[in-house]
């Protein structure tokens, strides 16, 4: 006989098992209709790989597994789908769930079943992809994907396995029948588990002492193959895991731990079943053992039932007498949770259906206060302390309630049980693991939020810097020449090329750029030899492509420019302008040029002639920007100075003087600068727009702190009218173009009417208030 | 020596008390220096309290500067997506009274996130400048959505859309367990009266 070893507390309530123990393990049949919840484990549900009509075979594979923590879904017979879509599934929510619903056709077909002949030839990966593949999750209760379990780490020795066939919790008898029956079944399974696993110092099975049949089925079908039937003292909980390994192994699972950092590895008997038929006879997980139990049912037994059929289904099955049914509860009366609606189908998980009488089952009564008696931590078999627990969950310290070391409860209901007052005491635990879990991810996505922000704020502040950067270097670039103005033109003009020759080597000239340097070197050398028209024509259409290059690139430049609202749209747009007068200019240049067979004597004018007023125009464009950016820039300053000294004048600040005066200069400079920039060609008016509007946005903003309510609420309305109109001109505008997002600016233009109408409403509102 | 300190007792004390003064004066000076804390600790806590949503509700553009704001005397009750749960940690790490939110609407516990319908989307990027956590998705004349799951349900892209066609939408939250009701404290001789007439 192997040692056994006790655990802290544990309960013993009224077994009640021996109501459903009389009769064998009976086919409950097809139903005609099954309903396959996608999430049966715990994990990520599975994703349906059939579609609604689809015809399906018995064994196929309806829905994959998704993620590493998940398993598929097989059809538990042949027929069609008819339907995907929420239904009303097992679990505490009462919550519905996605499933595929099948139609049976009655006929059984299975799809082609692939047995593994011998399976101590396959890769353990083989082996544990296949148990995977076949839908096994344990059947113990909890429904953690088997094959999960099984994945050996190469740092955790295993030197035990353990077989679970405990079933401790009252009435549950369908892992005993199990046992009884397929004990051949299960000893496979655990064959198969050990090649998977291979512990090193033994293989148990642990059975409570109530089960003498399972004990001596087992025994006998054990014979020779070196497992274990390790038997103790019946007592609740000792079919949980943890519990059970301190029992056989006199081990503890560390808190937060799983029972491989302490070698074990630890498997439900119907799991191990399962996995038997999977291996050796190629068949998935489609049906289960589920007890159909309580005084309400006349016929209390186990059935082997295929997974979808629905509870109401069984229940008529074994006699089901509604008018005397307390509440029907799917799994034991401990851990077990109530279900309202019976349709609800059975699941991989779903091990027994209790329908108890009001006399059998009472309703709980009334909760009364905790008078802290302390049986509640005699009974709890993690040697917490519930009465604390309870404590801390009703005053919300989830901070003091976590460091009881709430997550090592195992929900077991224990407390509950001996509790005299009655107190739901596992209620509280399970809120407060929400609660604790609810605030745990809530910190970690206000960490992930506050990241994300940080770094777009970096990522701000470094376009600033480098637009800050760019703009300190135009402004060098535009101070150089400025400089040497006062020689001659030719020579700023000259500057200027200069510039930009440095810049074009700065930018690693390919060897066309090199070429056009060579000859602008040439020709301002004044060395330029005719071209031959040849080459002249050569150089023309390279001008016209490169032009239509930059065309493109100032147009998707400005496009962008768009997009952001860029306050540079103003440049963009002149500079789209420039270069299409550019390309046109080219074009000419090229359609001027006679045709290669003509003669060449008029060849070498032509090019000239477009050098000469490329040239000229440089020249001439090298004062315009810069005048205009100075006017820009002047305005700007101005706005600016204005707006400050709104402000300074609303907080009578001591500075009003220094600003009135600084406004009055800039004013002046302003107007000093204004015949010059009128006199220049183009850019000038384009830049106004925009200036206007950045001044009359930083004005607003500067006046908009001083409003009351009433004003505010004016110049909304104001605002918004004006933004209907704008919006009602780009409709104009886009129904005469014939534009795609007439739709849409439909919309909007009804939207800001009805904004438009509410901000009047409260207007008028408020000055009615008011008066 | 001894007999000068003890014929003169004030000069004694007073060389005594210098004596330890010097010390530990260079104790605690070399101490500042060695263990100087950079910026203040108490933003840091107060911003691992905030709910990072960037939402600006509180009036600061940002938790951060909120957090700033607290530390240095601003109201605790001004941050809608925290709610009351924030307030009451934020009154318990700073020790001053819990006050109730200062909001115009009563600020839901209701997570929501914001949810761009498509087909009305004209592409503008206004809502994507105005993410402060970068969960839109999208380029110019393009359709934008929301990338729910980095969505904080600030608000703040609502206002700028030319279209209206981004809405806040619930964000349906997983079923957990409650908390069972409060107990109605009943006494032994009354058991069963609350429950059957």
């Amino acid at each position: 006989m192997r040692q056994v070893w006790d655990f802290h507390g544990g309960i013993h309530p009224p077994e009640n098992k021996h109501q459903s123990t009389g009769q064998p393990i009976r086919f409950a049949g097809i139903p005609t209709e099954l309903v396959l919840p996608l999430a049966q484990h715990i994990g990520a549900p599975a994703e349906p790989v059939v579609a609604v009509g689809d015809a399906v075979l018995k064994g196929q594979v309806i829905a994959s597994a998704k993620g590493l923590v998940s398993v598929p879904v097989h059809a538990p017979t042949s027929g069609t789908v008819v339907a995907i879509e929420d239904r009303p599934v097992p679990q505490p929510s009462g919550l519905p769930g996605r499933c595929i619903v099948i139609h049976p056709d009655g006929q059984e077909r299975w799809i082609e079943r692939k047995p593994v002949a011998d399976y101590t030839a396959l890769e353990p990966a083989a082996l544990i992809a296949l148990i995977r593949d076949a839908g096994i999750a344990g059947m113990g209760g909890a429904g953690f994907p088997a094959a999960v379990k099984l994945h050996g780490r190469p740092d955790k020795v295993i030197d035990t396995l353990l077989i679970n066939g405990t079933e401790c919790e009252p009435y549950i008898t369908a892992d005993d029948l199990l046992m009884r029956e397929r004990a051949s079944d299960i000893v496979a399974g655990i064959r198969i588990l050990q090649h998977l696993v291979r512990p090193t110092e033994a293989t148990l099975i642990g059975i409570e002492d109530n089960k003498p049949e399972a004990i001596e089925a087992l025994r006998n079908a054990a014979r020779g193959s070196g497992i274990e039937v390790v038997v103790f003292p019946t007592k609740y909980p000792s079919g949980g895991e943890k519990q059970l390994i301190q029992i056989v192994t006199g081990r503890e699972v560390p808190s937060g731990g799983l029972p491989a950092d302490i070698g074990i590895v630890c498997q439900n008997v119907g799991t191990a079943a399962a996995i038997a038929r999977a291996v050796l006879h190629g068949e998935p997980l489609i049906s289960r053992i589920t007890t159909v139990t309580g005084e309400a049912c006349r016929e209390q037994r186990n059935y082997e039932v295929l997974l979808g059929t629905s509870v109401q289904f069984l229940l008529d099955m074994s006699g089901f007498e509604p008018e005397r049914l307390s509440r029907l509860i799917i799994g034991g009366p401990m851990m077990g949770y109530a279900i309202t609606d019976l349709s609800v189908p059975v699941v991989k998980t779903t091990n027994c259906i209790l329908a108890p009488t009001r006399a059998e089952l009472p309703p709980p009564p009334p909760a009364q206060a905790c008078i802290r008696c302390g049986l509640c931590s005699e009974a709890c078999p993690v040697s917490l302390l519930p009465q604390q627990m309870y404590w801390f969950a009703r005053g919300k310290e989830w901070d003091k309630l976590e460091a009881q070391d709430l997550f090592d409860c195992i929900e077991c209901g224990a407390c509950s049980y001996v509790c005299p007052s009655t107190i739901p005491l596992v209620q509280y635990y399970r809120a407060g693991k929400a609660e604790i879990r609810k605030q745990r991810e809530e910190k970690a996505k206000a960490e992930h939020a506050k990241q994300r922000f940080e770094a777009r704020q970096a990522r701000i502040a470094q376009l600033e810097a480098e637009k800050e950067a760019k703009r300190q270097a135009r402004l060098q670039a535009a101070k150089a020449p400025k400089a040497d103005r006062g020689d001659t033109g030719a020579e700023a003009s000259t500057d200027v090329v200069a510039a930009a020759l440095a810049r074009v080597q700065a930018k690693k000239a390919s060897d066309p750029a090199a070429d056009v340097i060579a000859r602008a070197q040439a020709r301002r050398a004044g060395t330029d030899t005719p071209e031959s028209p040849a080459a002249a024509r050569e150089r023309l259409q390279q001008n016209v492509a490169s032009a239509e290059k930059r065309l493109d690139a100032a147009r998707r430049k400005l496009a962008e420019a768009r997009a952001e609202n860029s306050d540079k749209l103003a440049a963009f747009e002149t500079a789209v302008t420039n270069t299409e007068a550019r390309l046109r200019q080219a074009q000419e240049a090229l359609a001027a040029l006679p045709a290669p067979a003509d003669d060449a004597a008029g060849s070498g004018d032509a090019p000239a002639d477009i050098i000469a007023r490329a040239q000229a125009k440089r020249a001439a464009g090298a004062d315009a920007p810069d005048a205009a950016t100075q006017r820009a820039n002047l305005e700007k300053r101005l706005a600016a100075a204005e707006a400050k000294l709104a402000a300074a004048r609303e907080q009578k600040s001591d500075k009003i003087d220094a600003f009135e005066t600084s406004v009055t200069s800039l004013r002046e400079k302003l107007a000093s600068l204004a015949p010059d920039a009128e006199n220049t060609s183009v850019p000038a008016p384009a830049a106004d727009p925009a200036q206007d509007a950045i001044a009359r946005a930083m004005a607003a903003r500067a006046s908009r702190d001083t409003l009351s309510p009433g004003d505010k609420a004016e110049q909304a309305a104001r605002g918004l009218e004006e933004r209907l109109a704008k919006a009602r001109t780009e409709l104009d505008a886009a129904r005469a173009d014939g534009s795609d997002n007439i739709a849409a600016l439909e919309d909007a233009v009804a939207k800001l009417a009805d904004k438009l109408e509410r901000a009047q409403r409260e207007l008028a509102e408020r000055r009615e208030g008011a008066n | 020596m001894i007999e000068w300190l003890v014929a003169n007792p004030f000069a004694g004390a007073l060389i005594a008390l210098l004596a330890l003064g010097l010390p530990f004066g260079a104790l605690l000076g070399f101490a500042a220096v060695k263990f100087r804390t950079e910026g203040n600790p108490i933003v840091d806590q107060i911003e691992a309290l905030l709910p990072q949503t960037q939402c600006g509700q509180c009036g600061y553009p940002g938790c951060r500067p909120y957090a700033e704001a607290i530390a240095n005397g601003e109201a605790i009750n001004r941050c809608p997506p925290g709610g009351e749960s924030t307030i009451a940690a934020l009154a318990d790490l700073l020790d001053v009274e819990p006050l109730p939110l200062d909001a115009e609407e009563g600020a839901g516990d209701e997570k929501r996130v914001a949810y761009i319908r498509e087909a009305e989307c004209i592409g503008c990027t206004k809502c994507i400048q105005a993410c402060p956590v970068d969960a839109i998705l999208g380029a110019a004349k393009h359709m934008h959505t929301v990338i729910v799951s980095e969505c904080t349900g600030c608000d703040l892209c609502v206002e700028p859309c030319p279209v209206d066609c981004i809405e806040m939408r619930p964000l349906d939250t997983p079923w957990s367990w409650d908390l069972p009701p409060p107990a109605e404290n009943l006494i032994a001789s009354d058991r069963g009266r609350g429950t059957t007439p």
